[in-house]
This record gives structure tokens, sequence and C-alpha cells, in this order.
């Protein structure tokens, strides 16, 4: 197993590469530049001219590449053109955030949709089944943004429940933290719940129809009890792989809703990073994401094998 | 990069941690996210507004835009105005402890001297900058000009700032380091979180001015009334507005104007119009380089496209909170004229197209620069889009961030190869209201700000202004400079607005309406 | 002789569409709902009552009535036929994506389990790809030259890709390694023949529901796009663009979102309709089932 895991993280490194090389020239090669908006709405040519020598900006982009790379062998990812400040530093104080509001999603969206994907599989092709699965897909179809204004308009500002944005560290109080988590984990949650419902309901229909299911069946065990012992256990690998899928939609939906809660989190950091041509910042974000990606599926994989004895590495 | 997380981490703990129940915060929503902390670097708004509240300043211009001392205790200036003497004030200290000495300052004076438009305009005229001893220095001049007090006390980006020496050597074109100044906030760095909030304690070693004068603008004494204040960056104009009315933020500097009636119906909420002259102007830039608004037939033609109804209902709604204004200096200002607004009487598109096809026009695309994430300019764009079609002229509009803007108009090259023919922007009331200020009424050619007009008539007028003795020579200067900058079409003005920032009345006090940058530091909470 | 023969020959199945429709309502009811939305995108010159562009901004966010069926935006523009022309736009998005992804993944995922040398540098792009959250990528991608309809299409493509390109491999690979397969390559069938006979065919029925969700999927990202200014240029009329600009006024024009977020939403469930009935349809084990 130690060997699969070793042999697995070191293929992650041409990936990595490849990450690397395409965001940085693409950023290179982007139109708008991050010393024209340092300098400000009234600056000169020279101005701004005197600002992009002074970032380095004005060497040839391979040499920009080179020296890029040396700093990431030292575990240095470089300094934000704007503030000046460590890109690591940058992204360790918004980690918290987006970890925070990934895992509370996480934990809304399986805690809604496997029972609704079991639910459905139990009483598959009846209405109860139709209605519910429509119903998760509706959540799917909404762009996230509509639910989440839908959401603040009722429960922050009409009925006064929860508060309309921001972040509370879990460091200032577990209910300050919980209550600002509660609507965008919700929004964000509503959106994954038709694709982990399907799998779940998908998959526990096909092992419902095993002969084994069966023979439980007619041994006389109780059907919950048969449900949910033996049908989920082995419906697990498909449900597990599809909430490494989600894992990975969550960034891209992370994104979104930081932006409308005001959540200071990685996915703000990197659009606005973009939107500013900020180089060194999105650099070090695409390869942290990368990152974590990989990590991710690895952790599927290794669980995979914990989950099915069939499947050995 | 372990240190950085740890760091991180410990950083976001501990002051939360610590007892906070009694301190009083204030917490604030500004027009963006303080990214940058070196005003002297960038000319960005921000960026001045978090240095007024870290640094102080010789002079502060007040809310009728008169200089008043602020560091400066005693000055005088010589009968033939060629010398200033000033001394500084007892007790100043840098948030680390040291005296703010003449040293400090005369760094920190070059340094702005060498970047901001206003302070080069100054030193131009500076023969010489001496300290005579730690607290007293002279400015000796070559020519009596009008305008240093107003220069030093200036209300707008970039301000005068005074930082210790050590900083104020970094060169111009660098940020510096630290940011660590002699002004009522001391800047957290350690908690400071770029795109997120910015964190100001209050510097219970400040010695503001004495006797307890009212704050005005960047005159008065000035007290710090809470313990901290967090400037919070909320990107979402409505969820701002709504983390207002909840009571999450106490103050918003600029809430969007369609949200202005709930937010005068909100409990506790109060709207402020700022002070007199304090509004946006709205600047259709035209490029003088290229054709073909490189000929003033084509240039004057553009004037009849422009309805400013038009622009500003897009822009802002509601009547209350615009005006139109046909001239470049801000109406309502001291210097306000109508001198060349007659051109800009008629609206007559199809007018506009003949004279453009006089001018030789012939159809060939125009490139108007088209910004789609901001909250004026990009309606202000598409009304002129749209009337340009309308006139049957051949619009290229390039879609693209304001970010690409920003580094698009700075090109001089022909719109083909990545140059451009129009692009839209607003400027300060205040900065508009005085000749010399108005950056974007100069027409100095190459050296000049984007679009280049070039008109050496322009330039005189403005030097006369800042030498004139007489208010009443003055106000002729201005007049005559006004019309010849229409006739010229530095830029065609598309309206002037001004809208209120709102707070909560119920929980913060001592909200001053500023006459340029805003004024927390008098705030205090119930 | 004759009378056996003809008794053997079976009649004729008659196709009926009734039947079609009661034996898959899932398919009926989505490609229904879809067709219906792209006629209205293709007669939208027809339905819209007035230009999308105009703008009067002294009509601005007037709410539903007789003369603005569904109001105005914040520039007077006229949401319904907005909304009827955001169709064309959204729909464009939705298909093109779903038909250039499918296109490119189908030949790369063929050549990849096909091929084994192509394989092992493809893939780990393709890993490469899918390492970056797609939303990002299509923000940098845009970011690159001047929106426009084209570019954001292409942008939505490149993260697209990697995931049919996996499932036509996985399809591609099972094929591969049946013993028809490998007796017929050792008699010397050409690789071509039997890419396009044999293999190409089977991989038909996945990529095609693959495709659907790519579909949905697209359109809610150009949303998203637009959501974070980085869509499509504003003043075209794409149900992203209209919900996104309309969203400051949330609470004061809740018309301006919420009319077209209607219309994205039934036309992604529409899609996902079709997409969830095909695959019920041709997995030939889940079909055993229903």
């Amino acid at each position: 197993m130690t060997a699969y895991i070793v042999r697995r993280l070191f293929a992650t490194l041409p990936v990595m590469a490849v990450v690397a090389l395409f965001v940085f020239f693409l950023l290179r090669f982007a139109p708008g530049d991050p010393a024209a908006i340092i300098a400000g709405e009234d600056a000169t040519a020279e101005a701004i001219a005197a600002v992009r020598a002074k970032l380095g900006l004005d060497r040839p982009m391979v040499e920009q590449f080179f020296v890029w790379m040396l700093q990431l062998a030292q575990g240095d990812m470089g300094v934000s053109i704007f503030s000046n400040l460590a890109v690591t530093r940058l992204i360790s104080q918004r980690l918290e955030p987006t970890v925070a509001l990934t895992l509370s999603t996480l934990f809304v969206a399986v805690a809604l949709s496997i029972p609704i994907g079991v639910l459905a599989a139990w009483k598959a092709r009846k209405l109860v089944d139709r209605l519910v699965m429509g119903f998760a897909v509706l959540g799917f179809a909404m762009p996230g943004f509509v639910l989440a204004y839908i959401l603040i308009y009722f429960f922050a500002v009409q009925w006064q429940l929860l508060p309309v944005q921001g972040y509370r560290p879990i460091a200032e109080g577990l209910w300050p933290f919980v209550e600002c988590l509660i609507l965008p984990s919700v929004a964000l949650g509503v959106t994954y719940m038709a694709l982990i419902a399907r799998i779940t309901r998908a998959s526990m229909l096909e092992v419902l129809a095993q002969d084994y299911i069966r023979t439980a069946n007619a041994k006389g065990l109780a059907t919950d009890r048969v449900l949910l012992l033996h049908a989920l256990k082995n419906a697990a690998v498909p449900i597990i792989t599809v909430i490494g899928i989600g894992i990975a939609l969550l960034i891209s939906g992370v994104v979104i809703t930081e932006t409308v809660f005001n959540i200071p989190g990685l996915g703000r950091l990197t659009v606005d990073a973009v939107l500013k041509r900020d180089y060194p910042v999105v650099q070090g974000l695409i390869l942290v994401f990368a990152a974590a990606k990989v990590l991710v599926n690895l952790i599927i994989d290794i669980s995979y094998a914990f989950l099915d004895p069939r499947i050995r590495y | 990069m372990l240190k950085h997380i740890l760091a991180g981490a410990v950083a976001l703990v501990v002051p939360f941690t610590a007892a906070q129940a009694q301190e009083k915060v204030l917490r604030a929503v500004m027009h963006a996210d303080v990214r940058v902390i070196d005003p002297i670097w960038t000319t960005q708004t921000i960026a001045s507004i978090h240095g007024m509240l870290i640094y102080d300043t010789l002079f502060g211009n007040d809310a009728d835009l008169k200089p008043q001392p602020q560091m400066v205790g005693k000055y005088e200036i010589s009968p033939d105005k060629l010398t200033y003497t000033f001394t500084l004030r007892d007790g100043l200290k840098f948030h680390d402890g040291s005296p703010v000495t003449t040293k400090d300052v005369i760094a920190s004076l070059k340094r702005w001297g060498a970047k901001d438009g206003v302070g080069i305009r100054l030193f131009s005229y500076v023969t010489k900058l001496e300290a005579v001893d730690d607290k007293t220095f002279k400015m000796i001049l070559k020519e009596p000009y009008g305008m240093v007090l107003e220069s030093l006390g200036k209300s707008g980006s970039s301000v005068a700032i005074i930082m210790r020496e050590q900083e104020a050597l970094t060169d111009p074109q660098q940020q510096v380091k630290e940011a660590i100044g002699s002004g009522p906030f001391k800047f957290a760095k350690d908690l400071w979180v770029p795109g997120s909030k910015a964190i100001y304690l209050k510097n219970k070693d400040y010695v503001p001015r004495p006797g307890n004068e009212p704050p005005s603008s960047f005159a008065g004494s000035k007290i710090p009334g809470v313990d901290r204040i967090e400037l919070v960056w909320i990107s979402d104009p409505q969820t701002a507005m709504s983390a207002l009315v909840n009571g999450e933020i106490d103050f918003y500097e600029a809430p969007n104007n369609d949200f202005l009636p709930i937010l005068a119906k909100a409990k506790g909420v109060k709207l402020m119009m700022t002070g007199k002259i304090d509004s946006t102007q709205g600047m259709i830039r035209l490029n003088h380089l290229h054709p073909p608004f490189d000929n003033v037939k084509a240039r004057q033609a553009m004037y009849h496209l422009i309805n400013q109804e038009d622009f500003l209902r897009a822009i802002v709604g509601n009547p209350e909170f615009y005006r139109v204004c046909h001239g470049l200096l801000t109406c309502g200002g001291p210097y306000e004229n109508t001198g060349g607004s007659a051109l800009m009487k008629e609206y007559n598109p199809k007018k506009a197209a003949q004279l453009m096809k006089e001018a030789g026009y012939k159809g060939e695309p125009i490139t108007v620069l088209f910004t789609t994430d901001h909250n004026t300019i990009t309606p202000a764009t598409q009304v002129l889009v749209q009337a340009m079609r309308e006139a049957g002229l051949n619009v290229d509009a390039q879609s693209m961030d304001w970010g690409a803007v920003v580094s698009r108009r700075a090109k001089k090259e022909p719109p083909a190869q990545g140059g451009w023919n129009i692009f839209v922007t607003t400027t300060g009331g205040v900065g508009a209201s005085n000749p010399v200020l108005h950056t974007w009424i100069g027409a100095a050619c190459d050296k000049g700000l984007f679009g280049w007009p070039c008109d050496p008539e322009i330039e005189k007028l403005r030097n006369a202004f800042a030498f004139a003795q007489t208010d009443e020579e003055r106000k002729k200067i201005a007049t005559d400079l006004q019309t010849r900058a229409m006739e010229q079409v530095v830029y065609i003005p598309f309206g002037q607005w001004n809208t209120p920032l709102a707070f909560r009345a119920d929980k913060i006090d001592g909200v001053v309406p500023n006459t340029g940058l805003a004024v927390l530091w008098g705030i205090t909470k119930k | 002789m004759t009378a056996i023969t003809d008794d053997l020959v079976l009649p004729p199945r008659r196709f009926s569409l009734a039947t079609a429709i009661r034996r898959n309502p899932t398919i009926a009811f989505g490609a229904v709902l879809l067709a219906a939305l792209i006629i209205v995108g293709v007669f939208a010159p027809y339905i819209a009552y007035s230009d999308p562009f105009k703008i009067a901004p002294v009509n601005r966010l007037k709410p539903p009535s007789e003369r603005w069926w569904f109001g105005t935006d914040q520039f007077g523009r006229d949401i319904f036929s907005r909304t009827v022309y955001g169709a064309r736009v959204s729909l464009i998005v939705g298909l093109s994506v779903a038909l250039f992804s499918s296109a490119v993944g189908l030949a790369l995922g063929l050549l990849c389990g096909y091929f084994r040398k192509v394989d092992g540098i493809v893939m780990r792009i393709m890993d490469g790809l899918m390492a970056i959250p797609s939303i990002l990528l299509a923000i940098a991608l845009i970011t690159l030259t001047r929106p426009s309809l084209g570019i954001v299409i292409l942008a939505i493509v490149i993260p697209e890709v990697p995931r049919i390109v996996r499932v036509v491999r996985a399809v591609v690979l099972s094929i591969r390694s049946q013993p028809y397969i490998e007796s017929a390559i050792a008699g010397g069938t050409k690789n071509t023949k039997l890419l396009l006979r044999h293999v190409l065919p089977n991989t038909l029925a996945p990529l095609i529901v693959q495709s659907t969700y790519v579909c949905a999927s697209a359109m809610l990202i150009e949303a998203s796009l637009s959501f974070l200014g980085a869509g499509v240029p504003p003043e075209v009329p794409s149900w992203g663009n209209i919900i996104a600009q309309g969203r400051t006024f949330f609470q004061i024009a809740p018309w301006t979102i919420l009319i077209p977020g209607i219309f994205l939403a039934i036309t992604v469930l529409a899609v996902n309709l079709l997409g969830d009935g095909l695959r019920d349809r041709l997995d030939p084990r889940l079909a055993r089932r229903l």
C-alpha cells in the first residue's frame, strides 16, 4: 500500500508541471498590465513603464519562468505585485474560510442527498421517486447565485434569522462560526444535491437487483436493515467517486458563494487576483488548487481499497 | 513557508480571543479595498484614504478648500512670496516613538514632489528646501507660485503625507515596505487581509491640533474617535447594503444609487450628502493623436451627440443626485463659469454625423474601450456607444475589464495597433473645481494625461491662474481657460453627480461631510 | 413451403409515437421542452416585440406590465425581448460546447483508449487540465483576449474535454480487451476499420448522454462567468448576462433575475431530463430493469 501511495505521488509531478507551465504562460500572454493597475487612475505612461521595470515584468518571459521555478524549489511562492505580501501568507490567511465552507457544504449536500437517493431507489419509478429526483435537479438547475440571493433576502433581510454576510473564524466562538456558514452551505450544497442523489439512486438500484440482496430478502431480513447494511456499503464506491468529483466542482461553486456572501476565502482571492493580473498570486493559487485536487483523488483511491476488497493495488 | 502559515494562524486566533467586548470598533465599507499601502506610489483614491488615517500632513484643506495648518504650528510667507518658513508643532511622533523632524518632512515632500502631478508642478518652482533646525524649515521659490499651501493640503490623491525619512528615501517608483506614520491611527499590518479587510488601531500618543477645532474636511483637530477602524471590503453592492441595514457594518461610503430609497427607509440608517463640491464628474476622453479626433472639428462634432440627461439617468437614476453641467470646472464650485458651454447646448445627432463627415470622417471604425465591470463607467459607455451608433458612426466597441482599460489607455499607438480612440472615465469634483488641481483639463501634449491634448495656450492659462493675485483675476482666467479647453475639446463632460454616504446613525456619531476624500478619524461609536 | 415461410415472416412493426412516449416519458418531456426553447431562440426576431439592445434610461427598472411583459432592466431595456434573444445565446453556448467538447473528446478518447503510447502523454495533460478548477481556467482564458461569444465557448470547452475523454476512453479500453478485437488485430485487420466499425458505435451512447450533461453545465458556467464579470460582452443578451447585471437590483427589481433565471433553470432541467432518459434507455444494464 505504501509503495502504491509513493508511486501515485510521483506520478503527480508531471501533472503539476503541466499545470504550472500552462498557468504561467497563459497569464503572461493576457492583455492587461498589473503595472498600469497599480500605478492608479491618473498615472502617466512613463510612470507605468517605471513600475513595470521595477516589478521585473519587462524581462523575457522564459527568464521570468525560470526565476519562478527557482523560487518554488525553495518553498517561496513570491510576493503579490500589489500588496507586497508573501503569497504563502495570503493563501494561509484565507485557507480557513474556504476549507470551512467546503466541508460544511459537503456535509449539507451529503446529509441531504444520500437519504434522498436511497428513498428514490427504494420507491423506484413511483411518483415519490420522480418528485424527489425532480426536486434535486431543480436545485442543480438554478445558477448558484440566484438561490443565494433568494436565501439572503428571506432569511437575513426579511426574517433576520441569520447574518447577511461575512465569516467568523471558529476561534471567535462556535455559534458565530456556524451561523455565518449556514446560508452559504445551503446555497452551494443544494447545487450538488442532484449529482450525489442521482448517483446514490443509480448505484443503489444496481445493488438492490443483485442476487445476494434478493437472498437476504428471501431469508426474511427486514427491508430497511437490508438496504442500509448491505446495499449502501456496496454502493459506496461510485458514491465516493462522485463526492470526489463534487469536491472539484465545489471549488468552482465556492468562488461564486464567497463573492455573494463576502467570505474572505481562496476563491475570491483567485478571482480578484486574475482580474487585477496579480500574476504571482494566481500562479501560486492554481498550484495549490491542483495539489489539493490531486490529494483528494489519492484519498479517494485509497478509500476504494478499504471499501471494496475486490480492488487491490 | 511553514513560518508564514503558523504566523497566519496565530494572527487569526490571537486578537479575537483578546477581550474586545469593550472595544469600540468602526466597521466601514469603502468604494474599493486597501490593496496598496503607499499613497505616493499609486494614485488610487483608497490608498490615500488609508494614508490619511495613519499619516499626517503639513496642511489640510477644509470644507471651503482653504488650507489650514495641521502638523505646522506657525508659518510665515515673505513679502515677495518667495520664501515660506514652516515650524512644526510640538509633540509630533511617529508610531515607533521617534519624533518627527524636518529631515523626515523634507524627504517626504521630495518624494511626493517627484511623483504626484500637483507636487511635480509645485516643485518645478522650488529652488531649495532646507532645514533650519529640527522643527523649522524653509521652502524657497523662484517665482511667487500662489498654490503652495493648497497643494500641500490637498484632499485628493496623492495626499502630501509625511513619512519617516528612511521610508521617504525609497525610490518613488517602488512601494515603501513599512506603513509607519504619525497620524491618529496605526496600521495593523499583521492583521491585514488584502481584498478583505484592513485594520487601524487608535494611536494613543497622537497629539491633535490644540483648541479642539471642529473637523472640517482635512482641517481641524483630528481626534481618533474609536479604538479600532476596520475597513471591510464587500464587493457585492447588494450584500453591502443588506449588511448595513442589518447592522453588520456601520458606514458605507458609496452605496449604489438604486439602493438609496431602501436605505432612506431603513431603520437606524441615515444618508448624508458629502461636502458642497464633493462630486463626481464624468469625462469622455478623445484621443487627440490619431484620426478622426486629431481634427478639432471632428472632436467638436461629438458635442452634439451628448445628452447629459441620458447619461445621468442611466448612471444615477434619481435627479435629486445629479446635475447637468456643461463645463469642465465643477458646477457649484468657486470657479464655475459658462465659458465654452454654448458648444454643448445643441443635442443633434444628425448634425453630429454631418459635422464628422465634413471633418473628413469616412466611416472608419472608431475604437471605444468598453469597460465591463465598473458601476458608473460601464453604463456611461453603453449610453455613449448607443448614441454614436444611432448617429450612424462606425463604433468598434472593445469590451474589457477596467484593469485592461487602464493599461490600454496608456498606449499611444494607433487604434488598430493596440491604441484607442475613446475611453470613458470619471474624476473627483473637488480636484476638478480648481484649474491647477484639475489635471485632466491640462493640454501638455506628450507629457499630459491619456488623450494627450496639445495646446500651449491652455497651459499658459493654468500657470497664470497659479500666479494670479486677486480672486477677480482668478475667475477671469478660469473663464478663459474653460472656453479654450472646451473649444479644443480636452474632454467631453457628461454630467456631474453626487450620491450620499450611508451610516448607522443609531451606532455612530461625528460623521463629517467630506470635501474630497472620506474622513473617518472623528467618528465615535455610541 | 411458401405458406410456412409466410407464417414465419413477422408482420412489420409499426412505429407508434404514443407508445414511444409512454415507454420513455423522461426523454419525451425533455425533448419537447428543449425543442420549444430552441424554437423560441430561432424565431426570436419574430417573437420579441422590441430591440433587445435599445437603451432608454428614462424607463429603467419598471415592473412587468402590459407595455413591458417582463419589465425593464437598469438601462430601460425590455427584459422580455432580451430573454427571448437570450435563448439564442445561451442555447448556442450550451449546444456548441457540447458539440465541440464531444468531437474533441471523442477523438482523443478513441486515440487514448486504443493506442497505448498516446495514452500516457495525453492523459497526463488531461489530468493537468482537470486539476485546475474549471471556472478559474475559464476566467484566465477569457482575460487572454477580448471577451466574445467564441472565446467564452472555447473557455468552457477546454475544461469539459477531459471529462468526455475519460468516458470515451473507459469504453474503448473495455472493448479493446474483448477477445474478438484481440483476434481481429492478430488477424491483421486495419486499425481504422476496427475503430470505426466496432469501437466507435459503442462509444456513442455514453457520449451522447455525457454531452447532454455538458450542455447543461455549460449554460450554468456561462451564467457564473457573467456574474464574475468574465462572460460575453455586457450588451449581448444571454440569460447569464441578464441575471448577472440585474443581480444588484434583486431587492428592488427581482424580475430582472427571476425571469431569466426560471428560463435558464427550465432549459437546464430539460437537457438533464433528456440525458437521464437517454441514459436509462441506452444503458443495457439499467434497461433490463425498466
